[in-house]
C-alpha cells in the first residue's frame, strides 16, 4: 500500500545498473535491442510529431478566430488542417501508447526478458522515423492540401502537392505499425511468464493484443490503398478517375477499411491504459474482468465492419447504409460495457486523485460524450445534416484527444517513475491536467455547437454569426497548448532532478512494479511464477 | 545475443526466450502472423481488380487476350517445382543430412526463382514493352476497349509486379540461407530460419497459382466460351 512506500526506501537510482546506464553513447541507443530503450526512442520521435501536428492546430485557430480568416491564404489554411491530420494521425496517434508504453511494458507486464523479436523491434522503430521524416520533408518542403483522407480526386489531378512523398511518408510507417503489432501479438502468445494464463493478464496487454489484430489486418490495406493512389499519379492512369471507368468511392472504401478500424487502434490501448489506473487509484479489483478483456476483443472485431458509416452520403447503396449504421451501433456495446466497469469499479474504491487518475477521469468523460455523439453520425437521418461539418470534427477530437491523447498522458505520467527511476513533481501534473481537461473542452465544445448549426469542416473563412464560437474555440486552444507544454518542462526537469521513486511509488499490483525504477536491462533477475489475478488489491470493499 | 547465451543452449538461442521450443514457436507464429498482413496487402488489390472485372467486363478479357500464356504457365511450373524443392531442403535440414544435399536444394530452388524472374522479363514483360502494352511509358495499343484495357495492363502490371518484388526478396532470403547452411549453423535440433522462410516461400508461390488463373484464363480463353 502507499504507506509503505517508504520502507521499501531504494537506493539512489544512479548507483545500481539499470537499462538507462549500462551502457553510454548514441550508438548504445541507435543500436540497442532493449524493448524498454526502444520504447523511449518512440516516444522521443512521437513527441516531436505531436509539436509539429500541434503548431499546425495552433495556426490554424490563430487564422480562424476572424470570419475572413486572419492570417493565411486559403491554399496554406488547406496545407495546414491536412498537415495537421496527417502527422497526428499517422505519425503521432497510430504509435502512441503501442510503440512507446506498449513496448515498454508488455514484456515487463507479462514477466519477460523483451519482446519476441527483438531486432525487428529496433528495424520497426527505424522504418517509422524514415516514414515520419518523409512526412516531415513532405510538409517543410511545401506541404499537401489533399485533407487527411488523401482523397481522390483531390489528391490526384486536383493536387500540384507533394501527396506522393507523403502518401510513401504514410505507407513506410504502416511497416512500422505492422512488424510492431506481429512482435506484439508473438510476444503476448509466446512470451508469457508461467502463471500467467491469458485471464490474469493485465488489461492492458488485452487492449494492446486488440490494437496489434488490428494493425496486422488492417494497415496492409491502406498500404495497398496508397499504393494504388501512388501509381495513378505517377502512372497519370486515372485508377480512381471516372474518366476512364475508375470509382472513387472505391478508394474511400478501401481506406476506411483501415481507416475506422485505426480510430480503435487509438483508443483500444487508452482503454486498457485506463482499467490499470482506475484499479491503482481505487484500489480495487476490475469489475467485471472478462467482460473488459472481451469487449477490446469484440471492438476490434467490430471495427473492421463499419467502415461505410462515413461514406452515408457519397450514394453507396442505401441498404448498405443501413447495415453500417447498424452494426457501427454496435460498436457502443462493448464500449458502454467497458465505462460502466469502470464506473463499477469505483464504486466504494479508496480513490485518490494523483495526476494520472485525474487524466483517466478525464478520459472516461471525454470519452463518454465522443462515444455518444458517434451515435448522431451513426444515424443515418441525422449524419446528413452533420457530415461534413464541424460538429464530426469535436466528435473524432473528443475521441481521439479527449480519449486516446488523455490516456497517453495517464499512462505516462503513471509508468513515468518506472521509466525514468525519478518521480515529477505532482501539484504541477495536477494543474497541467486540469488546464489540459479545461482547454480541452473550451476548445471543442463549441464546435459541437458550430457544426450543429451547420458550419462545414475544412473552409478557411466562415459566416460572421459563428464567430463567437470559433472565438472561444481558438482561446481553449492556446490553453491547451499551454497545458501540454508544462508536462514536458516538468517530466524533462525530473529525469535529473526528480526524487527517486523507488520500485512502487503508487503501491500498485502488476509485475512491473515488483522490480526496480528504472528496471535492469534483463528486467528480471530470475523469472517470476505469477499465481494471483491481475489487480488483485486487498480492499476490504469487494465490489456487491 | 552470442554473448547471453549459455554453453547448454543450442546454436541460434536467442536471450530472451527461456527455452528453445518457445523461440521455435515464435518464429513460427511471426512468420505466420506476417503471411496474414501479407494476405491482408494482396487482398486489397486482388478486390479492386476483381470489382474494375465486373464492372469493365469486355475491356478486361480483352486486356487478358494480350498475355502470353504459355509463359505464364509455364513459370506456374516452375514456381510449384521450386516449392518442391524447398520442401525438399527443409526436409533435408530437419533430418540431419549432410549440408551439401540441403544446400544442393536450396540452389535448386534459387535457380527455379531466378529462372521465374527471367522468363517473366524477357518472354512477357519484354514483349509487352514493344507491343506498347506498358502504361504510360510505352503505351500505343489501340484495340476496340482501349482505355479498359489500359485499366487492365495498370493492373496487370502492378500485381505481378508486386508478386515479383516478393520473389526478389524471396531470392535474397535464400542466398542467405545458403550462406548459413554453408556455415554449417543448422542442425537437425535447429533449423527454423530455414522452415520460417519456407513458409513464405510456399506463400509467394499460392500468390502466384491465384494470379494466374485471375489474370490470364478466366474470360473466354477456352474454344467455344
Amino acid at each position: 500500500m502507499s504507506t509503505a512506500v517508504a520502507d521499501l526506501h531504494p537506493a539512489p537510482a544512479e548507483s545500481r545498473v539499470n537499462y538507462l546506464n549500462a551502457t553510454y553513447g548514441i550508438r548504445s541507443w541507435l543500436l540497442t535491442l532493449d524493448h524498454k530503450r526502444i520504447g523511449l526512442l518512440y516516444l522521443g520521435s512521437i513527441t516531436l510529431m505531436f509539436f509539429v501536428g500541434g503548431l499546425a492546430a495552433v495556426l490554424m485557430r490563430l487564422h480562424l478566430t476572424e470570419p475572413q480568416g486572419a492570417l493565411f491564404e486559403p491554399e496554406t489554411y488547406n496545407k495546414l488542417f491536412s498537415t495537421h491530420g496527417l502527422i497526428m494521425v499517422f505519425f503521432f496517434l497510430v504509435p502512441s501508447i503501442p510503440a512507446t508504453l506498449g513496448n515498454f511494458l508488455i514484456p515487463l507486464m507479462i514477466g519477460a526478458r523483451d519482446v519476441a523479436f527483438p531486432r525487428l523491434n529496433l528495424m520497426s522503430w527505424y522504418i517509422f522515423i524514415t516514414g515520419a521524416g518523409m512526412g516531415l520533408y513532405a510538409t517543410l518542403s511545401g506541404g499537401v492540401d489533399t485533407g487527411w483522407t488523401l482523397y481522390p480526386p483531390y489528391s490526384s489531378i486536383y493536387s500540384h502537392t507533394n501527396v506522393i512523398l507523403m502518401a510513401l511518408g504514410v505507407f513506410t510507417a504502416g511497416f512500422s505499425s505492422i512488424l510492431t503489432g506481429l512482435n506484439f501479438v508473438v510476444t503476448i502468445h509466446k512470451m508469457r511468464a508461467p502463471g500467467m494464463t491469458w485471464f490474469r493478464l493485465p488489461l492492458f496487454i488485452w487492449g494492446m493484443y486488440s490494437t496489434s489484430l488490428i494493425f496486422i489486418l488492417g494497415t496492409p490495406v491502406i498500404a495497398i490503398t496508397l499504393f494504388l493512389l501512388g501509381m495513378e499519379r505517377i502512372l497519370h492512369v486515372g485508377i480512381f478517375d471516372p474518366a476512364i471507368g475508375g470509382d472513387p468511392l472505391l478508394f474511400q472504401h478501401l481506406f476506411w477499411f483501415y481507416s475506422h478500424p485505426a480510430v480503435y487502434i487509438m483508443i483500444l490501448p487508452g482503454m486498457g491504459v485506463v482499467s490499470e489506473l482506475i484499479t491503482a487509484f481505487s484500489r480495487k479489483k476490475i469489475f467485471g474482468y472478462a467482460f473488459v478483456a472481451f469487449s477490446s476483443l469484440s471492438i476490434a472485431v467490430i471495427s473492421f465492419v463499419v467502415w461505410g458509416h462515413h461514406m452515408f452520403v457519397t450514394g453507396q447503396s442505401i441498404y448498405a447504409g443501413l447495415v453500417f449504421s447498424v452494426l457501427s451501433f454496435l460498436v457502443a456495446i462493448p464500449s458502454a460495457v467497458k465505462v460502466f466497469n469502470w464506473t463499477a469499479t469505483l464504486y466504494k474504491g479508496s480513490i485518490s486523485y494523483e495526476a494520472p487518475m485525474l487524466y483517466a477521469l478525464g478520459f472516461i468523460g471525454l470519452f463518454t460524450i465522443g462515444g455518444l455523439t458517434g451515435l448522431f453520425l451513426a444515424s443515418l437521418a441525422t449524419d446528413v445534416h452533420l457530415n461534413g461539418t464541424y460538429f464530426v470534427v469535436a466528435h473524432f477530437h473528443y475521441v481521439m484527444v479527449g480519449g486516446a491523447v488523455m490516456a497517453f498522458m495517464g499512462g505516462l505520467h503513471f509508468w513515468w517513475p518506472k521509466i525514468t527511476g525519478r518521480l515529477y513533481p505532482d501539484l504541477w501534473a495536477r494543474i497541467a491536467a486540469a488546464i489540459i481537461f479545461i482547454g480541452f473542452n473550451l476548445t471543442f465544445f463549441p464546435q459541437f455547437m458550430m457544426g450543429y448549426l451547420g458550419m462545414p469542416r475544412r473552409y478557411a473563412m466562415y459566416p460572421g454569426e459563428f464567430q463567437v464560437l470559433n472565438v472561444m474555440s481558438s482561446a481553449g486552444a492556446s490553453i491547451l497548448g499551454v497545458g501540454y507544454v508544462i508536462p514536458l518542462i516538468y517530466l524533462i526537469w525530473s529525469m535529473r532532478y526528480g526524487p527517486p521513486a523507488g520500485p512502487n511509488p503508487w503501491g500498485a499490483k502488476g509485475l512491473e512494479w515488483t522490480i526496480p525504477s528504472p528496471p535492469p536491462t534483463e528486467n528480471f533477475e530470475k523469472i517470476p511464477i505469477v499465481t494471483e489475478d491481475a489487480y488483485n488489491y486487498p480492499s476490504g470493499v469487494q465490489s456487491v | 545475443m552470442s554473448d547471453l547465451a549459455h554453453s547448454a543452449h543450442p546454436q541460434g538461442f536467442a536471450h530472451q526466450f527461456e527455452e528453445i521450443d518457445q523461440q521455435r514457436d515464435a518464429g513460427r507464429l511471426g512468420m505466420w502472423a506476417f503471411l496474414v498482413t501479407e494476405i491482408l496487402f494482396f487482398g486489397g488489390m486482388f478486390t479492386a481488380y476483381i470489382i474494375y472485372r465486373l464492372k469493365h467486363l469486355p475491356s478486361f478479357i480483352e486486356g487478358s487476350h494480350q498475355l502470353k500464356v504459355v509463359f505464364g504457365a509455364a513459370n506456374t511450373a516452375v514456381l510449384i517445382v521450386s516449392s518442391l524443392t524447398m520442401a525438399l531442403a527443409i526436409r533435408s535440414a530437419q533430418t540431419g543430412r549432410k549440408k551439401g544435399t540441403t544446400i544442393f536444394w536450396l540452389v535448386f530452388t534459387w535457380l527455379l526463382g531466378a529462372a521465374f524472374i527471367g522468363i517473366k522479363l524477357h518472354f512477357e514483360w519484354w514483349p509487352d514493352w514493344h507491343e506498347g502494352l506498358v502504361p504510360r511509358f510505352h503505351w500505343f495499343y489501340n484495340g476496340p476497349h482501349a482505355p479498359g484495357v489500359l485499366m487492365f495492363m495498370v493492373f496487370y502490371f502492378c500485381m505481378t509486379g508486386l508478386h515479383a518484388v516478393h520473389m526478389v526478396v524471396g531470392l535474397g532470403i535464400l542466398t542467405v540461407l545458403i550462406i548459413m547452411t554453408a556455415r554449417n549453423r543448422f542442425s537437425a535440433e535447429y533449423y527454423s530460419p530455414l522452415e520460417i522462410s519456407g513458409l513464405y516461400w510456399h506463400f509467394v508461390d499460392i500468390v502466384w497459382i491465384f494470379l494466374f488463373p485471375l489474370l490470364y484464363l478466366i474470360g473466354g480463353r477456352y474454344p467455344g466460351s
